[in-house]
């Protein structure tokens, strides 16, 4: 059987790399997709953990989690329409109202 | 034969996690992003939780990566272009950031926990147990997830409504600018 | 009445308050509250004294009102009634009554009158304060309250110039004898514990082993203490060289002058030194300086005395040459003489002195003799009270100037200290001539103002005369308070003498001042000064008197125009101090404003400031408004965070 430590391995490699993206894509959308890889290694961690120790405690936090997620990617999208709207670019460059 | 499906599967994770991150177009990247959530459904069936490996796919590749869709189609984002100005110190740093937070991670989970792992036992992977402890344990929380579910969907429907125009104004108020003009940017 | 004791310094508080706040008050009320709290105390006073001198009560009475301690400290808020205090008592409220009454009349037409009379009650309460306090420390307050209402009072008309400048210069002076005087308190409560008389004075007479070895600077504690308080004296008392203040003071309203400057605040540096005769004693080096510095100070003021032509300026610097006399006889262990003399100088004194702002109110503001003249047709009781004041400061027999200036240079004799003998000698006969050079100036001649003055010639109203009668009675009778041996063939009948000799402790039954002369020489003596008297008045009548008016005067001073203009200008000594003290420290004053106050403090305070301006200068460009950079903040905080957490 594969070793619990190998999934929490590629959670931390899959993290690290929706990490990069993150902070690195110019688009907007591009940035969402990035965390949303995130939170995905995040969940796998939390149920390697989970059967690590036995306890479906973490299946459910995970549960929650993608509950969450969800409600965060509709707002997040809306708020990208809106800024549309007003903007007509979702290039995170651009949008620097608040600099010095 | 589990290792081999796990190799399989990860690899394929982490080329699709690659993909969502560097490919240009955004479309392509959201389908990497679906492939990778499948393998990451696959993790979650083979460790002894098939319930979440199924709201996985349902929910995450279901809905939300079809929200991503037609907002991409919305807005038809561009592919995106290679931009060389101003960022190269925030690239640099973020990768090299991302690099060392993954190697702290790894030394962190490396040293932690115990390395024993027990077998998969019926009761752990029931929907059963999971279900009940939900429902009592955990009421307040699914209550409170529930709500936040509500005020995301109001909020994401206000959020993303096309701008009203305030009714007819008496003259008074004709300087008044209407909410939320478009303006030309 | 004697636990009333304490009403006596609180009325003319209470007296200052109800004036200070009663701005619109008419009037008749300030004078009735101005007046009313003095005469209050005067009778209460009197009471007090009564049963002290009657023996209703034995011995020293003390009252205690608070008891405050602080750690070790423990000093008692009370009064004492003693034999000391008992004669200080009785010059302050009587004297000090009649000449609030006489400032009724001559500040009738002033626009401060109602502030005049809250600080002339507040400067009672100080006053009062200093003499009945128990311990050095409300003698001290007092001290300081005379010294704060002098200042409010020599500036009193502060609208013009110079007043203001005198006050300060008097409260500045007397500053430098306060740091003295706390040292000498500091020193005491280090020593002793203590700054109860009580308990100070016994300690001193019992400990004379710790009194007299050595303890700082080359001084044993006895002397460094006496030194200590006298050098507040010096500053209080206008001696040599803290005396500078005294003239400028005239720059106050005359009876200021008259109450503050002749009769009480000035001899408190007196009563220090008699009330702490049990230090002084056992300090033989600091006494003999005292004794010195008194006579240099009598000598140099009657010096100056003589070729001032301000009428005023003329009893002030009498009056340091009288303080220097007090001190003469402290110095040489003469207490009671000394504190006799205070007495009989405060009667005639401020006779003198009111009787000047009599002069000086007909002559409608002028206080230059040169312009005056003839004045005795216009001011008869003025003119009669003013001799009868001169008289007795020149010590001429019958009037108290005699009995106690004899006394004083008996002392010097019996201690065969023929210098200062001399000294006091040549003082008394200088002091006859100015004193009756301003008399017949003023009073005698021709008169040499303008028209209009002389139409505005006029004696005083009674508010103001009969105080001036009272005086005089006074300076008449008071003498007989002290009436020396040799007049009462070999009995003692110095009343004086032996009421204040409980006060005055005999260490280790040392004799001070009481040595016989023999008969044939005192009466030699005694007729000595009188001759020396009389002679300064004849010489005076012969430069000034008749119908010479300044003519004479004026020759002589062409005859030694180099003595003339040094005494004209005081010695310089102001110019003096200007350059050698006020300047340099003028210049330091400047150094620390422009170099260190502006450049370097508020320099420190706006480098900070600026260093704060650069941060945030520099700091926004970290806001770019870019949201990828904000994320990539947040993130390298979170890896230093799980670092933190994990390794």
């Amino acid at each position: 059987m594969v070793p619990v430590s190998w999934y929490l391995l590629l959670s931390a490699l899959l993290f690290a790399i929706g990490a990069a993206g993150a902070l690195t894509r110019r688009n907007g959308i591009s940035i969402f997709l990035s965390i949303e890889l995130m939170l995905n290694a995040a969940n796998l961690s939390i149920v390697a953990f989970a059967r690590q120790l036995g306890d479906h405690t973490g299946q459910l936090i995970v549960f929650f989690v993608m509950a969450v997620a969800a409600a965060e990617a509709a707002v997040g999208l809306a708020l990208f329409i809106a800024v549309y709207r007003q903007r007509r670019t979702i290039d995170v460059n651009r949008l620097n109202l608040m600099r010095w | 034969m589990e290792t081999l499906i796990f190799l399989l599967f990860a690899a394929l994770a982490l080329a699709s996690a690659l993909m969502v991150v560097l490919h240009r177009n955004p479309v392509y990247a959201t389908m990497s992003l679906v492939v990778t959530l499948f393998s990451v459904a696959v993790f979650f069936v083979m460790l002894g939780a098939p319930f979440l490996g199924t709201i996985q796919v349902l929910v995450y590749a279901g809905a939300i990566v079809v929200l991503f869709l037609f907002v991409i189609m919305l807005l038809n984002v561009e592919r995106e272009e290679i931009q060389r100005s101003g960022q190269t110190a925030q690239r640099w740093v973020s990768i090299a950031g991302a690099i060392v937070f993954g190697a702290v991670l790894i030394i962190m989970f490396w040293q932690g926990g115990p390395t024993e792992t027990g077998e998969l036992t019926p009761e752990m992977v029931s929907m059963k147990g999971l279900a009940t402890a939900l429902f009592s344990e955990y009421l307040l929380a699914f209550e409170a997830v529930g709500l936040l579910l509500l005020v995301a969907v109001i909020g994401a429907t206000v959020a993303a409504r096309r701008p009203q125009y305030a009714d007819a104004a008496p003259a008074a108020h004709a300087s008044d600018a209407p909410v939320g003009e478009e303006r030309e940017v | 009445m004697l636990d009333l004791l304490w009403l006596i310094p609180i009325l003319p508080l209470l007296g200052a308050a109800i004036n200070a706040l009663l701005v619109r008050a008419p009037k008749p009320l300030v004078t009735a509250v101005g007046l009313g709290a003095p005469f209050l105390s005067l009778l209460l006073a009197l009471g007090c004294l009564w049963q002290y001198v009657t023996g209703v009560h034995p011995g020293t009475f003390e009252q205690v009102l608070y008891a405050w301690t602080a750690g070790d400290l423990a000093i008692d808020v009370g009064f004492r009634l003693d034999a000391l205090s008992a004669v200080m008592l009785f010059i302050v409220t009587y004297v000090g009554f009649l000449i609030h009454v006489y400032s009724a009349g001559y500040m009738g037409h002033e626009a401060g009158y109602r502030r005049y009379f809250c600080y002339l009650n507040l400067f009672m309460t100080a006053m009062l304060l200093l003499i009945l306090g128990k311990n050095y420390l409300i003698m001290f307050v007092g001290w300081e309250g005379v010294g704060l209402c002098s200042y409010l009072l020599i500036g009193f008309y502060y609208d013009q110039e110079f007043p203001p400048y005198a006050g300060k210069k008097a409260f500045i002076v007397n500053r430098i004898g306060d740091f003295a005087f706390l040292v000498g308190m500091f020193a005491l409560i280090a020593q002793f514990g203590s700054l109860e008389y009580s308990r100070v004075f016994p300690a001193a007479l019992a400990n004379t082993g710790l009194m007299t070895s050595p303890y700082v600077l080359g001084l044993t504690l006895a002397s460094f203490v006496a030194l200590c308080f006298f050098i507040g004296a010096m500053g209080k008392s206008a001696q040599i060289p803290l005396y500078v203040w005294l003239p400028d003071a005239m720059a106050g309203p005359t009876p200021v002058s008259a109450l503050i400057h002749a009769a009480t605040m000035v001899t408190a540096g007196v009563y220090v030194v008699a009330r702490s005769n049990a230090i002084f004693q056992q300090a033989p080096d600091i006494s003999a300086f005292v004794a010195v510095i008194g006579a240099a100070t009598a000598l140099f003021a009657a010096t100056i005395g003589i070729a001032q032509t301000d009428i005023k300026k003329v009893l002030a610097y009498s009056t340091v040459s009288q303080l220097g006399y007090m001190f003469l006889a402290a110095g040489l262990g003469a207490y009671s003489a000394a504190i006799f003399h205070v007495g009989t100088h405060a009667f005639f004194k401020a006779l003198l002195f009111l009787g000047s702002g009599s002069v000086i109110h007909a002559m409608g503001g002028e206080q230059d003799m040169r312009n005056m003249g003839g004045l005795k047709k216009h001011l008869p009781s003025t003119y009669r009270t003013f001799v009868i004041g001169s008289l007795a400061l020149a010590g001429i027999p019958p009037l108290a100037g005699f009995f106690s200036k004899d006394e004083i240079l008996h002392a010097a004799a019996a201690n065969h200290q023929w210098v200062l003998y001399t000294v006091g000698l040549l003082t008394a006969g200088i002091t006859a001539f100015y004193m009756f050079r301003a008399v017949f100036l003023t009073f005698h001649g021709k008169f040499r103002g303008t028209h209009e003055q002389e139409h505005h010639l006029h004696e005083s109203p009674p508010v103001m005369t009969i105080p001036l009668w009272i005086l005089a009675l006074g300076a008449l009778t008071v003498g007989l308070a002290g009436i020396p041996k040799m007049f009462s063939r070999g009995h003692d009948i110095n009343w004086t003498h032996h009421f204040l000799a409980p006060i005055i402790v005999r260490p280790q039954g040392a004799e001070a001042g009481e040595h016989n002369l023999g008969m044939g020489l005192e009466w030699f003596l005694l007729f000595l000064a009188v001759g020396v008297a009389v002679a300064g008045i004849l010489l005076a009548r012969a430069l000034y008197g008749g119908d010479k008016g300044l003519a004479e005067g004026r020759t002589w001073a062409s005859r030694f125009p180099f003595v003339h203009r040094l005494l004209v200008n005081k010695y310089y000594v102001d110019e003096i101090y200007d350059r050698v003290i006020v300047r340099p420290l003028a210049a330091l004053s400047q150094f620390f404003w422009k170099v260190v106050d502006t450049f370097v403090i508020d320099g420190a305070i706006r480098a900070g400031a600026f260093l704060t301006e650069l941060t945030g200068d520099l700091g926004r460009f970290s806001t770019t408004g870019n949201v990828r950079n904000y994320a990539l903040y947040f993130f390298l905080g979170v890896i230093l965070l799980f670092w933190w957490v994990a390794l």
